[in-house]
């Protein structure tokens, strides 16, 4: 199963889209519905901070394969206005919007790989990969 | 000029039904009508050929035209059906007029293109603006339909309501979640509300976010709220966001709500069976005497 399917994130019912799309996935790859519930939960935030912040941008699905292991990587990107406080986010509690501040030291705890690209004014690229067990 | 090709048309209306018709059905094999019965595809082939001519016989749009795509589409039929009918027309209606004039310039030409998008554009854009009409319809309906499922809000007992929350939570839908759960304590008068997300498939920050945030506003007017309805794997998801709902009490179920409910409303659930119980024994025992 080696495939790459996208969907783009513009209105606020595209959250929804990805997150089906993605439990989908995962479904089929084989994850149990707790780790369903943290993926889909893991997109919905992702996809959230597109549709807040970056107002569009696309969430990636890929499933992939390693020596042992099966898994599935998630790939949010955008050409959004970058974050400035990149160390900043990535502690709880802190947002610039009013919200609980849990969305991406949440999304790297739920995920097993959490990688974060992005540049002020540039956009961002976050990547999580999920690990089937 | 005008006349003239109208007479073109009209008078050879067998000849072009008969080529259109050969064409339309040679599409019909291969894509989404498939599933129509010959006999249907057949008498609507027909009947939309009939109202194409009757609107240039008239050079204007008709009712006929007006019937025939309404009944179109309560019968489900698709729009490509239609769109491309009127393609598959154009092309051939074009083709006839050709071959059947003897001098052709640019000019003529020109002439005739005109001339046939005029007759058919009119009825494409009529055709389309009806299905795009019928869905945009259905599309608000369902969105009425929707809000009014949205957050509803059930008094199940005096001062005990209950918000059961089904399906996806957007941040309209939130407000209006606030809105009818302050409301509702406040019409109700309820002690305690029960907000229950069984339904809800995926618990993020932004979702819990709005139900802190209507747990506090309830909080404020004077009333409890119990969470209800956290399944293992949303209790989970919220544990591994970090997420702090230690501000109010939480419940697995909305049985287990309902009970620590009427407990904080000073009630119990008791058997009635254990009475009962007495008077059968009592019966039973005289009976035997």
């Amino acid at each position: 199963m080696d495939f790459q399917s996208c969907v783009n994130i513009k209105k606020e019912w595209d959250i929804v889209g990805a997150r089906q799309l993605g439990r989908d996935i995962a479904r089929k790859i084989g994850f149990g519905t707790v780790d369903q519930a943290r993926i889909a939960t893991a997109i919905s935030e992702l996809a959230r901070n597109i549709y807040l912040y970056a107002g569009t941008g696309k969430i990636c699905f890929e499933a992939i394969e390693d020596m042992n292991h099966k898994g599935l990587r998630i790939v949010a990107m955008d050409d959004g206005p970058g974050i400035k406080e990149l160390s900043q986010v990535m502690e709880d509690g802190f947002s610039t919007s009013g919200g609980l501040g849990a969305g991406l030291p949440g999304v790297k705890r739920l995920m097993d790989d959490f990688d974060i690209q992005s540049e002020d004014g540039k956009g961002t690229e976050i990547k999580a990969v999920k690990w089937l067990r | 000029m005008d006349q003239k090709l109208k007479d073109i048309v009209i008078g050879h209306s067998d000849d072009i039904v008969k080529m259109w018709l050969e064409e339309v059905n040679k599409k019909k094999s291969s894509d989404y009508t498939a599933t129509i019965s010959d006999e249907l595809f057949e008498s609507t082939n027909r009947e939309f050929v009939n109202v194409i001519f009757t609107s240039i016989e008239k050079s204007g749009l008709t009712n006929d035209l007006n019937d025939f795509s309404e009944r179109l589409i309560n019968l489900g039929w698709p729009l490509s059906y239609l769109t491309d009918g009127m393609q598959v027309f154009r092309r051939v209606i074009t083709e006839y007029i050709l071959k059947q004039s003897e001098q052709i310039d640019s000019d003529y030409f020109a002439e005739v293109l005109r001339k046939v998008d005029g007759w058919v554009d009119p009825v494409i854009n009529q055709l389309v603006n009806e299905y795009s009409g019928s869905w945009e319809h259905i599309v608000s309906l369902q969105r009425v339909a929707l809000q009014e499922l949205s957050a509803p809000l059930i008094p199940v007992m005096d001062n005990i309501t209950i918000m059961p929350l089904i399906g996806t939570i957007d941040t309209e839908r939130a407000k209006l979640i606030m809105e009818n759960l302050l409301d509702g304590v406040i019409k109700h008068n309820a002690e305690v509300v029960l907000i229950d997300i069984t339904g809800v498939p995926v618990v993020d920050t932004m979702v819990a976010h709005h139900i802190i945030q209507a747990a506090e506003a309830v909080r404020l007017i004077g009333s409890r709220c119990i969470l209800v309805g956290i399944r293992p794997e949303i209790a989970q998801t919220i544990v591994n966001l970090g997420i702090d709902l230690g501000k109010f009490p939480t419940k697995s179920s909305l049985r287990k709500g309902f009970k620590s409910a009427l407990e904080l409303t000073n009630r119990t659930i008791e058997d009635v069976q254990s009475k009962e119980q007495d008077i059968e024994n009592l019966i039973d025992s005289l009976n035997r005497e």
